[in-house]
């Protein structure tokens, strides 16, 4: 699937740019506005799909050379061990705390573990939507 | 955990060890590492022997999945203690006897060793457990390890043959066994043997009682090869020698002789368990027995001698069992021998069978065949051998001064006894069992002189035979020197390991004693009915032996076409095809065809349940006044999807497709749900460029003008399926089932720190549903991805 449309690679370049940053804000505005890691993780592979459309699939593995296979792994370990990490304090698992805590920038902000597991939740979207796609788009 | 867990544990935990041992330590044979394994565990129960554990036995329990009742319970008792000596005693010769039986070049050997323990580990648990869900986990086990050991050699065809009837057999009979064991269950309430043993009076009255009595029994007689589901066994000789004589005749065997030991103090007493038990186990023993003549192969004649020689021990297990019947008191302690014979047999036939299927894997070692055709003549160059065959042989023909002569004795004594308390046509019993032992004097004689005494062929032999090296000869002299042992001094055993057995099997307080059995095995009665018996057996045995030629015919009169094997090779056939028939009938390779299952399905069981459950009804009073706006929005999305079915192109549809999500997102915009709006709108985005990648791969659309008929079948699951959904949403708004948890989610900021409530739902309230979720969403995208890629490299590799 080869084509070149210059009007659709030159907005591209600004447009991937804006959506991953944005991608990334609804990742962490999830907690207290609509968003979370679920969004963040599809925006973000809207993000590289577009780039393989207006490209092409080789151009997408060049700039970004992970294995897609195994950041979704990432992702699932990151969200069980989370969990897990709560049964050292004699909670069950998947238990999620929070906290207000001062810090030295942002000045008082609410950190929450929840932040955590979501994170793994976007990675793991991130890598299976993107793995599913190239597997798709590279098939001959 | 006390230390007899974890005795029944160490097989599993050494297992692990097995493969370093074998790649890091090649040049030494594996065996003798393994070799430790039973000959500690051995040494472990002998020390118990000195300890009344007959009258003490040593109980443990670690708490498992208490709801269900089941738990990690040993007990060891004088049966537990006997098996867990067989099973580690055999055990460790057989290990040795592998050392030099496997080549330690050809074979893979930690294959066998891990095989081999993890069935030494399953059968200790058997015969150790209290709990009958634990019981049932390493009885399947060791079919399991059964299974993998007979297909050793998986790369013939024979083995596998084998290792899949047993499987099949063993297993099946373990279902319904299970299905006893649940109904013991729903009798007592408990899982533990020793509760139900004390419930024993009270649930004999069940309905369930008889169905409990016949499932537990079919796993049993299937376990113990007991006819008619004895089919299993010679096939089974495919395996290895070793694990013949360990698994297919010293032990799991023994499997189902002990659960029919073990639950005799409970079912025992009643005349359908000693019928069934007593006739089952005659009629093996005389069928075991009268096939075992006719079969050329030295494996399969011990194979069918197995069988026979369960039967006995069965049969001996029934007539004991009387010993609890309420009319039969006064006769209690003359059944209860019949039950101690049952004991002594299993020892001893654990003896000289081990013995003799050790031989036989010598004579196969050093000759290369086991065709007792092409074998003869041996006596001179191999004395040895010789010997111990004689020893074996002779004590599984029931001759002096064998200790097979003892138990063989008894076992007369035992049937004479049913006869004469019950009289009537149980005259069979004993008339049956004096033939059985003709025969099996006839095939112990075969598999005596056929091979060592007439001509020797050497041309007919594929090696040139010799002695084998020591340490095959050790084990087999050991079991041997026991079997001559125990026939001058039978009392060694009396109160180490009978009486304390027995005590299990029939406990004293059932019978009304006081201090358990006074047990004393002579070899000299006097001359009584079973010693005229025992001289009968001698002589017709002789007969029928050396007139072997011309009456050997009789065994083709048995026509193939009836045999129990081509009833089990038919059925599995037509299991197969019939299994195929039914696939292909709804496996049509259409995805409409799925489709339309699904729908159905659907339709069926959802709506079904609507208007069964009378649900069917619409409740707009408490519904929000419907604006314009999702009135045109709702429009527009019917009008959309009309246009995904009519459209000639693909590209269309699918745009339209898409078209149709961006919609719903609008109304879930509407509806203020911003979360879900964005979702949609991503999910829709990137759903339609994969859809579209995939279109890229499809052939062009055909419509096909003449096919667009109207459909019946099709239109009325569109329609059907529509309609429940339909019906499903709007019966929704008017029933409440269950009280609705969403105040929890209400308190999201305070219980959870988050202001967006459908975050804190995802990420904290039902965290674990989210987790699977990514768990599943990651498993299909590595499923995509090796279905894709393994096609690709399939196709590269061509």
């Amino acid at each position: 699937m080869k084509f070149t449309d210059t009007i659709l690679q030159t907005a591209t370049r600004v447009l991937v740019m804006i959506i991953l940053t944005y991608s990334i804000y609804i990742l962490f505005a999830g907690h207290h506005n609509p968003g979370g890691g679920f969004i963040g993780g599809l925006v973000t592979s809207s993000a590289l799909v577009l780039l393989a459309m207006a490209y092409d699939v080789r151009t997408v593995r060049q700039i970004i050379p992970f294995d897609f296979k195994r950041i979704g792994a990432f992702g699932v370990l990151v969200a069980v061990l989370t969990g897990t990490s709560a049964l050292f304090f004699g909670e069950p698992f998947l238990f999620q705390v929070f906290a207000e805590v001062d810090l030295p920038l942002f000045g008082p902000r609410e950190l929450a573990t929840a932040v955590l597991f979501d994170l793994g939740v976007y990675f793991a979207v991130i890598g299976t939507t993107i793995t599913i796609i190239l597997s798709i788009s590279e098939d001959q | 955990m006390s230390l007899l867990h974890y005795v029944i544990l160490t097989p599993f935990i050494f297992a692990l060890t097995v493969p370093f041992l074998r790649t890091y330590l090649r040049n030494i044979h594996t065996g003798w590492f393994v070799i430790f394994v039973p000959l500690v565990l051995f040494i472990y129960f002998a020390s118990h022997l000195t300890l009344d554990i007959g009258s003490t036995p040593i109980q443990h329990t670690i708490p498992w999945i208490e709801k269900l009742d089941i738990h990690f319970t040993v007990y060891m008792d004088g049966l537990g203690l006997l098996f867990s000596l067989i099973i580690t005693g055999i055990g460790t010769l057989v290990v040795l006897y592998s050392i030099y039986y496997m080549s330690k070049e050809r074979e893979s050997l930690h294959t066998f060793y891990i095989y081999l323990l993890m069935f030494m580990g399953a059968m200790l648990g058997v015969v150790l457990s209290d709990n009958l869900m634990v019981l049932y986990v390493f009885w399947e086990l060791t079919s399991v390890s059964s299974f993998l050991l007979i297909a050793y050699w998986f790369q013939r065809q024979n083995p596998r043959y084998g290792a899949q009837k047993s499987m099949l057999i063993t297993v099946t009979g373990g279902f319904f066994m299970l299905l006893g064991f649940l109904f013991l269950y729903t009798m007592t309430g408990t899982f533990s043997i020793r509760e139900i043993i004390d419930s024993a009076g009270q649930i004999s009255t069940h309905p369930l009682f008889i169905p409990t009595i016949l499932l537990i029994l079919l796993g049993a007689f299937t376990k113990s090869a007991q006819f008619p589901f004895h089919i299993w066994l010679p096939d089974a000789m495919e395996a290895p020698t070793p694990i013949s004589a360990y698994l297919h005749s010293a032990t799991m065997v023994k499997a189902g002789v002990y659960l029919v030991a073990r639950l005799t103090p409970l079912f025992g007493g009643t005349m359908e368990w000693f019928w069934i038990i007593t006739v089952v186990g005659i009629i093996t023993l005389f069928w075991g027995s009268f096939m075992a003549i006719r079969q050329p192969d030295l494996k399969a004649l011990l194979a069918f001698s197995t069988v026979s020689q369960l039967g006995l021990i069965m049969s001996l297990l029934g007539i004991g069992s009387l010993a609890l019947h309420p009319d039969q008191s006064m006769n209690a302690m003359l059944f209860a021998g019949a039950s101690l014979a049952a004991i002594f047999h299993l020892f001893n036939h654990s003896m000289f069978k081990g013995c003799l299927f050790m031989v036989i894997g010598i004579l196969d070692h050093e000759t290369g065949t086991r065709d007792v055709r092409r074998l003869g003549g041996l006596m001179s160059i191999m004395p040895i051998s010789f010997t111990l065959s004689i020893i074996g042989g002779f004590s599984m023909a029931g001759l002096p001064p064998f200790s097979g002569f003892l138990s063989k004795e008894m076992f007369f004594t035992g049937v004479l006894t049913a006869y004469r308390t019950l009289e009537s046509w149980v005259i069979l019993l004993p008339l049956a069992a004096w033939i059985a032992s003709i025969f099996t004097f006839v095939y112990s004689m075969i598999l005596i002189f056929e091979t060592f005494t007439g001509p020797l062929h050497l041309e007919r032999l594929d090696k040139k035979p010799q002695e084998p090296p020591y340490g095959m000869l050790l084990p087999p002299t050991i079991l041997a020197s026991i079997v001559v042992i125990v026939f001058f001094f039978p009392n060694l055993l009396s109160y180490t390991i009978l009486e304390p057995a027995l005590r299990s099997v029939l406990p004293p307080a059932m019978l009304g004693l006081e201090n358990g059995f006074e047990v004393n095995i002579t070899a000299w009665h006097g001359w009584n009915t079973e010693l005229f018996m025992t001289l009968g057996v001698i002589l017709f045995g002789i007969l029928l032996y050396k007139s072997l030629r011309h009456w050997k015919g009789i065994y083709e009169w048995i026509s193939p076409k009836l045999s129990l094997n081509h009833l089990y090779d038919r059925l599995l056939e037509g299991g197969e095809n019939g299994a195929y028939r039914i696939t292909n009938l709804h496996m049509t390779g259409f995805l409409r065809d799925y489709l339309a299952y699904i729908f159905a399905t659907v339709i069926i069981i959802a709506g079904g349940s609507l208007v069964w459950q009378n649900l069917l009804t619409l409740d707009t009073s408490q519904n929000a006044p419907i604006s314009i706006y999702e009135y045109v929005l709702s429009s527009l999305l019917v009008i959309t999807a009309l246009f995904v079915v009519i459209s000639n192109s693909r590209l269309f549809s699918i745009i339209a497709v898409g078209a149709v999500g961006y919609m719903i997102s609008l109304f879930f915009v509407i509806f203020r749900a911003p979360d879900l709006a964005l979702t949609q709108l991503v999910v829709e985005t990137i759903t339609t460029s994969l859809f579209l990648l995939c279109f890229y791969f499809l052939p062009k659309l055909r419509k096909e003008v003449e096919r667009v008929r109207l459909r019946i079948g099709n239109l009325l699951i569109a329609l059907g399926v529509g309609g429940t959904l339909t019906a499903i949403g709007l019966a929704a708004q008017g029933h409440r089932l269950f009280e609705p948890i969403s105040y929890y989610f209400e308190e999201s900021y305070t219980l959870a720190g988050a202001m967006n409530m459908v975050n804190a739902i995802l990420v904290d309230f039902r965290a674990f549903d989210t987790m699977l979720e990514i768990v599943v969403l990651f498993i299909a995208g590595a499923g995509v991805y090796t279905l894709i890629k393994l096609r690709q490299s399939g196709r590269d590799a061509k």
